[in-house]
């Protein structure tokens, strides 16, 4: 499951989360995004200790700016409030979950 | 869970999803059979890394990730269940085959595997990044946006030789770098290279640096005595062979000695209920289109087998 998250929201959702975050900043124009969008998906399911968030970078730009997105996909890992790690680009399931796991 | 819930049984599996193995996939679901498709990275297959398809019938100009996603969403549409994890085995128990992941084992009475191949490398720094902005591994792919520029091509084999053949009627100049004095390809193709007077030859020499700024600008050459040289050229094609992804399979399946999965054009293995389809079976033309006629012969031929099982 995943939650769309604005500005907004932004605090509430991901920076003052009971759980983990996993932030995925794409765009609609962005092919790799689409391709990584199942993966999310099925990694979601199994995760159920996380929380999914979705960041499209053209409706926030403040968001991505401010958390200096300048390619994507880019997925941050927000834990108690703050980055802990990111990735950027396609990446395969195992990696996904490393990615997690960190 | 009951043990029959546990072990549940598939019609087909399919290792990849690729263009091939996502066209086994509608060929298969259109049969009716419950498909699953296991895939080790994201969907698409290498052909998500091409900016433009412009030779599959009927789509003049189509980017790889559209391509892709298109057929994705096909299979998906169609009810093919697709799971993302990396097949590391396959046991053969007659009429049932186990396919095995990293954390799971699934059960089908058929498997077709068409997990494709990877370009091998030369393995510097920066060739990664590269890639789309000079550096390619596809020739009849990339070349047409080299026209009238100079590049090079490494590698001695047959593909290297077509390569620089095909490039030679596009580009100004193609250097063809090779760390040997003979080419592995066959005499008559390099002699038909050795006729057009925009190749040249650079031999016992290995590239060995790439420079770029936001493209590929020059590469660096080192010959054999260990001299260094530079060249100028905005395209690399980089055919020094490729890598069928068969690893999992070999003891299952006949391999030849590159890798390939042995079979003919009906992609039958020889082992009964496992096919392979596309890139990673021994053919002579790999193309996207080859790939999905693959996908199509193999899927058909797995749903004949599971008929004449029951």
């Amino acid at each position: 499951m995943f939650v769309e998250v604005n500005k907004n929201n932004f605090e509430a959702e991901v920076l003052n989360a009971s759980v983990p975050v996993l932030a995925d900043f794409n765009a609609d124009w962005c092919g790799p995004c689409r391709m990584l969008k199942p993966i999310l998906d099925e990694v979601s399911e199994t995760r159920k200790d996380w929380k999914f968030v979705s960041i499209n970078i053209d409706e926030e730009e403040e968001l991505a700016e401010k958390y200096e997105i300048s390619a994507i996909p880019c997925l941050v890992v927000f834990k108690n409030g703050a980055e802990f790690t990111r990735s950027v680009g396609l990446l395969p399931r195992e990696d996904l979950e490393a990615l997690l796991d960190a | 869970m009951t043990a029959a819930a546990e072990k549940h049984m598939y019609d087909i599996i399919i290792v990849g999803a690729g263009p091939a193995g996502l066209t086994a996939a509608i060929y298969a679901r259109r049969a009716s059979k419950q498909v699953l498709v296991l895939e080790a990275a994201s969907y698409g297959g290498q052909i998500i890394n091409t900016p433009s398809i412009e030779n599959y019938p009927a789509a003049m100009r189509i980017s790889g990730v559209d391509f892709a996603t298109g057929i994705y969403n096909q299979a998906k549409e169609l009810g093919a269940e697709i799971r993302f994890e990396k097949v590391v085995g396959l046991r053969d128990n007659g009429e049932e085959k186990i396919v095995v992941t990293r954390k799971n084992e699934y059960t089908a009475r058929a498997v077709i595997l068409a997990t494709g191949s990877e370009n091998r490398k030369l393995g510097l720094e920066n060739e990664a990044a590269l890639v789309g902005r000079g550096v390619s591994y596809c020739a009849t792919c990339d070349g047409a946006f080299f026209r009238n520029k100079t590049v090079a091509v490494v590698g001695g084999g047959n593909t290297a030789l077509e390569d620089a053949l095909y490039l030679a009627d596009l580009a100004e100049t193609v250097y063809l770098i090779h760390r040997r004095d003979a080419f592995r390809g066959e005499d008559a193709t390099a002699e038909r290279l050795k006729a057009r007077e925009n190749v040249r030859f650079v031999y016992n020499s290995t590239v060995t640096k790439l420079n770029a700024g936001k493209r590929l600008e020059s590469i660096e050459v080192t010959d054999k005595d260990g001299a260094v040289s530079t060249l100028a050229v905005s395209g690399l094609f980089i055919a020094v062979g490729r890598i069928p992804e068969n690893q999992s399979f070999a003891g299952v399946i006949p391999l030849d000695e590159a890798g390939y999965a042995v079979a003919g054009e009906d992609c039958r293995t020889g082992v009964p209920g496992v096919f392979v389809a596309g890139d990673n079976r021994t053919k002579a033309v790999r193309q996207l289109v080859t790939a999905a006629a693959d996908g199509a012969v193999a899927a058909t031929a797995a749903v004949q087998y599971i008929s004449e099982l029951a």
